[in-house]
């Protein structure tokens, strides 16, 4: 082995341009696939993030009528906030959402939102809620740059707000939009008002009623409690692996393109080689080498190319990956608008396990490659071949 | 202990096949071949004689009959045994060199011995001494593409002569010379053959080299025609 490495590399670098070729194409594979899988591991990191800090938390309890794909079921999810968390919530450890239908009519407009009743005092998500503990003639109201771009809202603007109480009266009271924020979060952001929480008890005439209670700790057991179900932050972030899950397989198209791009001139080589190099084979033979310690040789050789490849992707890959990680990539287009919790700029995250896991993939997947065309050198003859006889 | 005749070849019959018949190449070879031996197979193309070569150097093997090579008979040899006696014990010398292309000259005459596993300080000497043998000592570092044909030849001999083997065999090794590097090639061989005793087997049809043999077996449609010996 040690000498088929040793014969391998002599050759390698002995082809000069056709074996760097082939490793700078190599080269190309493991960079990428490991910067786009990096993306992809930042991007689910992140989005995580993003929901734990402006939407989940630690994991919530849901009034058990309360369906977010629904908007019918927001008029009746709600119940007063149960006495054994009120610690908590005195604490600050535990933060309550009241949720109720509402419309806008912004610039005249008629525009229906879901209004959400939060603690401007909390300190669980980077909501900017203490822009809600202000005293002015409307009710203080903040929104996310999404909404506030679709109604055309600035800091300051007012707005008439419409909602109906628990009796089903219908009310109606200006508000101020006093902060907008930016996330990555779409469901933080779209067709939502956020006012304080004990204004909009008070206007749904529901004192002391939440729609769903978010707690900060998610190693903490908690029990089921009455009229509320309990989602575990694994159950909430779902919706973000399914996401990651499905951009990842589509990715998958991508690197087995590269990969087939890089393997088809690692083949293209072998074969050349196998004909090409037919003397050298018989060379080889009449010299000692046995058939199988020749098809030995070139699948080294071969895969030594996805070894160089490794080698040379540290020397330029390393210092790109590692400023990409820093700087990030800035999407092309507005990702606003995605649907889906995406940030406009993605920071990679790179692993020793994905790194060394591509490296172990491509090697693996270059010496099969490598081999295949081999193979033909055991079947040769070995006097056709110190001719150099086509066989 | 020293096995002699170093080749014994017995009724040898090699037949290819040839579209839907056989065609018989060598057809009952009888030679004895004793250590030592500055011997040639003679005779025109399609006489047999590069057969026969091969077959004694267990690249090939014989339809029926026996080759008999430093005691090992060639037909019963498993792919594995053939090539360590290749490795072991035989050298080869091509019409066409066959070194490697991409490899200096010091790396291919060393290539015999990284197979046999000699140590770097014994390599670099045997393959210093074999290129002295040769006068190339003034080459190590150039590649086969940058040397001439004569100088291509000597590294092809100082390869097979650097592990020191029993055998060396030599496939029309002047055919692609001019006549003053023929004789050069050959007054070396010789002096190697005189010196380390390594026995020498030529399959040639050329005059220079067979003015050079000290035996001379002439073949012929793939039978021995008649036997020559240079007198001393």
């Amino acid at each position: 082995m040690k000498l088929a490495i040793r014969l391998a590399y002599r050759n390698l670098i002995g082809a000069g341009l056709r074996t760097w070729l082939n490793v700078i194409v190599l080269s190309f594979s493991f960079v990428i696939i490991i910067f786009m899988k990096g993306v992809m591991i930042g991007w689910d990191h992140q989005a995580k993030t993003d929901m734990t800090n402006y939407e989940i938390g630690g994991g919530q309890y849901w009034h058990k009528a309360y369906d977010p794909f629904d908007p019918f079921t927001l008029t009746d999810s709600h119940a007063p906030i149960p006495a054994e968390l009120k610690d908590e919530i005195a604490r600050g450890d535990i933060e309550p959402f009241l949720i109720a239908p509402g419309t806008i009519y912004p610039q005249g407009r008629l525009q229906s939102i879901v209004i959400k009743g939060i603690n401007p005092r909390q300190t669980l998500f980077l909501l900017p809620s203490h822009k809600l503990d202000t005293i002015t003639e409307a009710i203080p109201a903040i929104t996310g740059s999404l909404m506030a771009k679709s109604i055309k809202a600035s800091v300051g603007d007012q707005m008439t707000l419409r909602w109906r109480d628990t009796n089903g009266t219908f009310d109606a009271s200006d508000i101020v939009i006093t902060a907008i924020f930016s996330t990555n979060v779409p469901t933080v952001e779209s067709g939502q008002i956020y006012i304080p929480l004990e204004r909009l008890q008070t206007m749904l005439m529901m004192p002391g009623e939440a729609s769903i209670l978010t707690f900060r700790d998610s190693e903490k057991i908690r029990p089921a409690i009455g009229n509320w179900t309990l989602k575990t932050k694994d159950e909430l972030t779902a919706s973000v692996d399914n996401m990651i899950k499905t951009k990842s397989a589509g990715q998958t198209i991508l690197y087995a393109i590269l990969l087939l791009l890089a393997m088809l001139a690692i083949f293209d080589t072998q074969v050349l080689s196998i004909f090409r190099r037919q003397k050298e084979i018989g060379t080889y033979i009449a010299l000692g080498y046995t058939r199988q310690q020749v098809v030995g040789l070139f699948t080294v050789e071969g895969t030594m190319h996805a070894i160089l490849a490794a080698l040379l992707s540290a020397a330029y890959g390393l210092p790109f990956l590692a400023w990409m990680a820093k700087n990030g990539w800035t999407m092309p287009i507005d990702t606003s608008e995605f649907g889906m919790a995406i940030a406009q700029t993605l920071y990679p995250i790179y692993s020793a396990g994905l790194i060394i896991s591509t490296v172990l993939i491509l090697t693996t997947v270059t010496a099969m490659v490598s081999y295949w065309p081999s193979r033909r050198i055991a079947k040769m003859n070995p006097t056709d071949a110190l001719r150099g006889k086509l066989q | 202990m020293e096995i002699s005749p170093i080749i014994i070849i017995e009724k040898l019959v090699k037949k290819f096949p040839v579209g839907r018949g056989e065609f018989t190449a060598l057809n009952g070879i009888e030679l004895f071949f004793d250590r030592g031996e500055f011997a040639g197979l003679v005779g025109p193309s399609g006489s047999g004689k590069t057969t026969l070569l091969n077959i004694i150097g267990s690249l090939d093997v014989p339809t029926s009959g026996e080759a008999v090579v430093l005691g090992r008979s060639i037909g019963t040899l498993t792919a594995r045994e053939a090539a360590k006696l290749r490795k072991e014990n035989l050298g080869f010398i091509f019409q066409s060199y066959n070194l490697l292309a991409v490899h200096t000259v010091f790396e291919n005459v060393e290539f015999p011995l990284l197979l046999l596993d000699f140590s770097s300080a014994e390599r670099k000497k045997m393959v210093m001494d074999s290129l002295e043998w040769v006068g190339l000592t003034d080459k190590v570092k150039s590649k086969p593409p940058q040397l001439s044909g004569g100088e291509c030849q000597r590294v092809a001999i100082a390869r097979a002569m650097v592990k020191k083997p029993s055998l060396v065999l030599a496939d029309e090794p002047t055919a692609n010379l001019d006549a003053a590097n023929s004789h050069n090639i050959l007054k070396t061989m010789e002096t190697l053959n005189r010196e380390l005793k390594t026995t020498f087997l030529f399959a040639t049809h050329d005059d220079k080299v067979i003015s050079y043999l000290k035996r001379k077996i002439f073949l012929l449609d793939g039978k021995v025609d008649r036997e020559e010996i240079k007198p001393n």
